[in-house]
């Protein structure tokens, strides 16, 4: 991955693939200390302990067109990477929770990227889902939820063209105003 | 900046076209390859530049969806084309820019773009 807003996809598509109602991606950023923490959490059919131990082994997946579920594997080997840390939890019928730390001033520190373009994948996807998504560093903070954009839309589903464009360009002024 | 209000008015847009067209057997598919593979690759870019293309061109009908892997990894990103009674294309080793030659052509044109399929990729 070239950056972590694909991470955050791959890892993402995965709790739409556990069938959850709810998926939270939250960014957190730590200027003073150059960190960045990335956590993905979903309440889908989550995994058994079997399965929680073997995923992070690039070896295991239980799709069958191919052998080796890299998802996971990436996700954390991209945080090992700058020294920072991995960490997953998951319960069988309540959910999976995946996070990341990242030391941004590492060489190995990929950039967040397009995150807007993430979203707009995610949602497009999975429009019956719910999402939030919240990205602070100290006071700022870039916040979409999607239980708030469907009060506004009504019957018009999320993943109508047009508006999957509007949630794209409003998070990238959310973070036009959020970087400077 | 964008508002709330702003997404209020493309609801109001969208709900005159509501129901004038109930059924959607007559659509173009295009599908896209969104397993980690896929994403890797690049799929992310190729996926929303149709998306944008759909939005800009409703009156093709144009749906885009995603899917998993479909096991031929090494040419991703992968685009598969479903036109009503017609065989499927699919599409290797895409990007945006290749998006929007197929979306022309393809498309909007009734040309398969053959130098990017995956019977000239084989060869
Ligand atoms: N959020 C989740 N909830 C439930 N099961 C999960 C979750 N995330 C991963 N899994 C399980 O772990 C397996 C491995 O995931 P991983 O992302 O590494 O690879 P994959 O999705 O199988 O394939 P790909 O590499 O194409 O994404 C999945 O197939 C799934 O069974």
């Amino acid at each position: 991955m070239k950056q972590l807003s694909e991470n955050i996809l791959d890892i993402a598509e995965n709790s739409v693939k556990a069938r959850a109602s709810l998926i939270e991606i939250i960014l957190e950023e730590n200027p003073l200390l150059n960190t960045l923490s990335i956590e993905i959490r979903d309440n889908g059919c989550g995994m058994d302990n079997e399965t929680l131990e073997r995923v992070t082994n690039p070896f295991y997946t239980t799709r069958t067109t191919r052998k080796v579920g890299l998802g996971i594997p990436f996700f954390k080997m991209g945080a090992e990477m700058t020294g920072g840390t991995f960490h997953i939890e998951s319960k069988v019928g309540q959910g999976t929770v995946i996070g990341t730390m990242y030391h941004t001033d590492h060489v190995d520190f990929i950039p967040l990227g397009d995150i807007a373009s993430t979203l707009m994948t995610l949602i497009g996807g999975a429009p019956e889902i719910d999402f939030v998504y919240k990205h602070t560093r100290g006071e700022k903070e870039v916040l979409l939820d999607t239980r708030q954009l469907r009060e506004t839309l009504g019957d018009i589903s999320l993943d109508t063209p047009e508006v999957l464009i509007w949630i794209r360009d409003y998070i990238n002024e959310m973070y036009d105003a959020f970087n400077n | 900046m964008k508002s709330l209000a702003e997404l209020a008015a493309i609801r109001d847009k969208m709900k005159g076209k509501v129901g004038i067209r109930a059924d959607h057997d007559d659509d173009t598919r295009i599908v896209v390859g969104m397993a980690t593979c896929g994403i890797a690759a690049g799929a992310r870019p190729v996926l929303n530049a149709f998306v944008e293309l759909a939005a800009k061109h409703t009156e093709k009908h144009v749906s885009v969806t995603q899917t998993g892997c479909i096991g031929i990894c090494q040419y991703e990103p992968v685009v598969e084309v479903m036109e009503p009674g017609k065989d499927k294309v699919t599409y290797v080793k895409m990007t945006a820019e290749k998006a929007a030659e197929v979306f022309e052509k393809h498309i909007c044109g009734g040309k398969v773009v053959t130098e990017y399929t995956i019977g000239t990729a084989h060869k």
